[in-house]
């Protein structure tokens, strides 16, 4: 394997060393095998806090190759804080190509948000996983939720949503909205917006979850179905959005709102940076985009 | 009733190291009928309880149950996911203390709906339907249904906790001293519930209780449990009219004649 530049030479490609690589694939492994079921992995300390992605980044280092083109997104955004950090230090320790362009990535590795474009055979995109159990909040035994995973019990995960029904009117979990896999294993999607569901459903791409802190890795590998749980006279819906994107004019993407004074101003925004900007790129233009360029100079 | 027992126990024993939680119990339940199973604290009769509602396994002994199809099966010998399924099915349980068979933190209507949920309803209307008309059966207003069982009296919780058992329509329920912490006033109104239910309902059931009032209230039949062994079983009438082993009677005296 080739080692990065000389002064890094203290560090195996991509940080972790050869056998913890291998302890984290074989999870993988095994984790693609049983979709949807939550493997439990040898989680090591990573340079930076649980909470930051430290699931996702083991993941990212185990499958990473030289050959591959990495791309790191926050929200749907390239360029905040912690897509910025995670980049930089995967080119520091794996000196990969990264790009911000979704359609040139290999590996994608993801906190919270699944790109607007549809992701393709071949690409792989890495879920960092803050709490990786659905059940968790209705059952706070771990013992238990084993049990209910592999005796198939999951009617507590409708319980939750007939409580929504009562209390709001209608399902009102917006995010990490609990899924079944391939018509066995209920999993949370992370805390990505219900909006991303149905892209998970047969989707091309191998999606990997890493849950650092919980030390569990699961998966859901292409082409499985995946259903949004719900009932028959509430069914299962995604977010919509009154306005198009307010900088690119698309519709059917998920919006961010940005405050803009203190007066009740906002705009909404594509929340996936890269999309928007490719649509920009490509002459879109929305309802405040010549405003903003206007307040920028 | 039908010509089969729900329940053959025989030779149920559980030992805790080299103590006797309770020894060479046997016994059959009818359909229809209720057990009580009476003695003083620490005679076995909770340990009874959860042996046979497969909470514990027992050391020795058997219990068969006849299934809907009509076979008999062995508890003991089912897997996990049989019995956990007959558990929130064809059975139930009804705590002395509610918190422990109730979410604390989800609606009235969640807990009912539970069960049902459990066994693949998906209609959320139906479902809260279900649950509407049990909590009326339960005396417990339409208007709570959206409240947590926290906000419910100790007596209203007990309610809950039996419409969430019975609302799969169970043929054999546990209750493990079911007006245990209830006041005078609430236990009557409970007692004569439970024992309108079980008549419509056409219910089995089993009941721990210290409560001879109990006992004679709401069963056909029972036990009476010291030390772990059962010393004296019959019809409830006849064992509270004319017990015959001195440790019973001494039992049935002890209440006191108001």
């Amino acid at each position: 394997m080739s080692m990065p530049a000389t002064e890094l030479a203290a560090y195996n490609f991509a940080y972790l060393d050869e056998q913890t690589k291998r302890m984290i694939r074989r999870a993988i492994l095994k984790a693609i095998a049983i979709p949807g079921y939550q493997v439990p992995f040898a989680s090591r300390e990573m340079p930076m806090p649980y909470g930051w992605g430290t699931g996702g980044v083991q993941v990212t280092a185990a499958i990473l190759g030289p050959q591959d083109v990495l791309k790191v997104i926050d929200q749907g955004a390239d360029d905040t804080t912690n897509a910025v950090s995670i980049r930089a230090f995967f080119q520091k320790v794996a000196n990969v190509a990264v790009t911000t362009h979704t359609g040139e990535a290999t590996v994608i590795q993801t906190r919270h948000r699944i790109p607007e474009d549809t992701l393709r055979e071949g690409q792989v995109l890495v879920y960092q996983v803050p709490i990786p159990e659905p059940l968790r909040f209705l059952e706070p035994r771990e013992t238990e939720t084993r049990k209910m995973h592999a005796l198939e019990e999951y009617g507590l995960m409708h319980v939750k949503l007939y409580e929504d029904i009562a209390r709001h009117g209608r399902i009102a979990t917006t995010y990490a909205y609990p899924v079944k896999v391939a018509g066995r294993y209920v999993m949370d999607p992370s805390p990505t917006p219900k909006f991303d569901n149905p892209k998970m459903h047969r989707s091309e791409a191998l999606q990997l979850f890493g849950a650092g802190r919980e030390k569990r890795i699961y998966a859901v590998p292409p082409f499985t179905d995946v259903v949004s749980l719900d009932f028959e006279d509430h069914p299962f819906e995604v977010q919509s959005f009154d306005k198009p994107c307010a900088l690119c004019g698309a519709r059917h993407v998920y919006l961010d709102e940005v405050v803009l004074d203190d007066r009740g101003g906002r705009m909404f925004v594509c929340s996936d940076t890269d999309y928007c900007e490719t649509r920009r790129a490509d002459g879109h233009v929305g309802e405040m985009l010549g405003q903003s360029q206007e307040a920028a100079e | 009733m039908s010509a089969n027992p729900l329940l053959k126990v025989s030779d149920l024993s559980k030992f805790y190291g080299s103590r006797i939680g309770c020894s060479a119990v046997s016994f059959d339940l009818w359909p229809g009928e209720v057990l009580a199973v009476v003695g003083e604290s620490g005679s076995g009769k909770t340990t009874l309880l959860n042996c046979l509602s497969t909470r514990l396994m027992p050391s020795t002994g058997c219990v068969q149950y006849h299934m809907r199809d009509g076979e008999y099966r062995d508890l003991y010998r089912m897997s996990e996911a049989e019995r956990r399924f007959l558990m929130r099915t064809d059975w139930g349980f009804v705590h002395q203390n509610p918190a422990d068979g109730l979410r604390m933190t989800v609606s009235a209507g969640a807990n009912v709906g539970e069960r049902l949920m459990a066994v693949g309803d998906r209609h959320y209307g139906r479902i809260r339907q279900t649950a509407t008309e049990w909590l009326e059966r339960v005396e417990i207003s339409q208007d709570r249904i959206d409240d947590q069982p926290r906000a419910f009296s100790g007596g209203m919780r007990q309610r809950l906790q039996i419409a969430r058992n019975l609302v799969t329509s169970p043929r054999l329920v546990f209750m493990d001293e079911p007006t245990g912490g209830l006041d005078v006033s609430v236990q009557a109104r409970l007692l004569d519930l439970v024992r309108g239910l079980v008549n419509d309902l056409g219910l089995s059931a089993i009941v721990v209780t210290h409560d001879l009032a109990v006992a004679r209230l709401l069963s056909h039949r029972m036990m009476v449990m010291k030390d772990g062994h059962v010393i004296e079983q019959g019809l409830t009438d006849r064992v509270l009219d004319d017990p015959r082993e001195p440790y019973t009677q001494l039992l049935v005296s002890s209440i006191l004649q108001v």
